[in-house]
């Protein structure tokens, strides 16, 4: 079982994993190229420049990220939608399924209107704010 | 009918009725293990009372007798079950068997083509635990896992916009318990029960909420913060209600199960993130010792008619 609690040996190749999915979050949701100051900048969190870099040409390295040369540094940008596209192949595949619904595992469902209106009250109340 | 036949056919009706409240009752992964067992035991137990209740039907059958070399007038002494209700008792067994299978089907087709195309997914790089996540640009708010091996999460950009970085880690967190802990074996071995049995389609349903449950405790024991997980649950939910994905059918947890009525109550995501504002869950003995004892006498009864049966053909076998 994959605890969470369990921060063994494992843990450091999970945060390098979780910096990676950060990183990446960041350039999927920036929309345009990044040099590694600007992806350092979005991440925060007091990562060092040189950590940020390694993380980049790693992700490029994997085919995850394009770069480019912008002056002396690099920039980088998700990589044409690639695993997009194969993910929403899958999706379309899989809608196919009568099964689907049940071997996904949704972080949301749908919800009634008065779902809605109750998740807006809860998240009105100033205990749920965190 | 005896005794030990009725009551592993009514307790699944039981088990139906309490399986809602046991879910929201007991720390989700307690309850889900117990939803999971009971239906399995539940399902065999109404399944096998069903097969002797038409057993007992058909050795009154004298060319059954003949043939099994038992005397009918020693099965006919011991008054074995009634023939009508022996031919309905076989027509459900039967239809139950079909709808089984058919369940066993689905299931292994949809998860293998989870599996083919998680392995055709490039690798994302995005090595999150025990599973890997895939961002889809898709201005849709959606997350999901798909399983396999390894199980794969899919996030679209318009959930990453919608969630802060502390949210985010929120929602991996959620989607790697779930890929982690293997959930979808647990909401497999629910739905086939409840395709075996249909009076088990609550607890189906109850185990699709534990999970989510399951997996919500455990992202707000990652982020350290209760409050924190059950609002980024509600903030995720609100997007994705103004922002839906594209996609062509929008079910919930176990979409092609019937649901209950949704008039009873609020729905899924508002009961998960009161979970969350509320106080931990803990575990209450009472209720599980309760509910392993009604479990347990369906499956015990069933053994036990199970016993009778095969003592009268044994009588009846050696007074041929």
């Amino acid at each position: 079982m994959h605890d969470y609690d369990d921060q063994g040996a494992g843990s450091s190749r999970r945060a390098a994993g979780e910096l990676e999915a950060a990183a990446l979050a960041v350039l999927q949701a920036s929309g345009s190229a990044l040099t590694p100051g600007q992806v350092l900048d979005r991440l925060g969190g007091g990562l060092a420049y040189t950590t940020v870099v390694t993380i980049l040409s790693r992700l490029h390295a994997k085919g995850v990220l394009t770069r480019l040369r912008s002056g002396r540094a690099y920039s980088y940008a998700p990589v044409a939608d690639e695993p997009g596209l194969a993910a929403r192949r899958m999706r379309g595949v899989l809608d196919a399924e009568a099964d689907r619904e049940a071997v996904l595992t949704r972080f949301v469902s749908e919800l009634s209107p008065a779902d809605e209106n109750l998740l807006r009250r809860m998240l009105a109340q100033p205990d749920s704010s965190g | 009918m005896h005794v030990s036949e009725w009551l592993p056919l009514v307790i699944p009706a039981i088990a139906a009725v309490a399986a809602r409240p046991l879910a929201e009752r007991l720390p989700p992964r307690t309850a889900t293990w117990l939803l999971a067992i009971s239906s399995v035991i539940l399902a065999a137990a109404s399944c096998g009372v069903l097969g002797l209740l038409a057993l007992a039907a058909a050795v009154r059958i004298p060319y059954v007798d003949a043939a099994a070399g038992m005397s009918i007038r020693a099965v006919n002494s011991s008054d074995p079950g009634s023939v009508p209700l022996g031919i309905l008792a076989g027509a459900l067994l039967a239809a139950a068997a079909t709808a089984a299978v058919r369940a066993v089907w689905l299931r292994t087709t949809a998860l293998m083509a989870a599996h083919q195309h998680t392995r055709r997914l490039p690798r994302a790089g995005v090595l999150t635990g025990a599973a890997e996540a895939v961002v889809v640009q898709d201005d849709g708010v959606d997350a999901y896992t798909v399983p396999g091996w390894p199980s794969r999460i899919v996030v679209t950009s318009g959930m990453l916009a919608a969630l802060n970085p502390a949210e985010r880690e929120v929602l991996l967190a959620h989607e790697r318990a779930h890929a982690g802990s293997c959930h979808y074996i647990f909401t497999a071995v629910a739905r086939l029960a409840a395709a075996a049995n249909p009076l088990l389609i609550p607890l189906a349903s109850a185990i699709g909420f534990c999970v989510e449950r399951w997996a919500d405790e455990r992202a707000a024991a990652a982020a350290g913060s209760r409050p924190l997980a059950a609002r980024t649950i509600a903030k995720a939910a609100l997007a994705a209600a103004s922002a839906p994905a594209a996609r062509s059918h929008y079910a919930v947890l176990l979409g092609a199960l019937p649901r209950p009525a949704r008039a009873r109550g609020p729905g899924v995501v508002p009961r998960r993130v009161a979970a969350l504002l509320g106080p931990p869950p803990r575990l209450r003995l009472v209720l599980l010792v309760l509910a392993v004892a009604l479990v347990a006498i369906a499956g015990l009864s069933a053994l036990d008619a199970a016993g009778d049966l095969h003592a009268m053909i044994e009588t009846a076998q050696s007074a041929a």
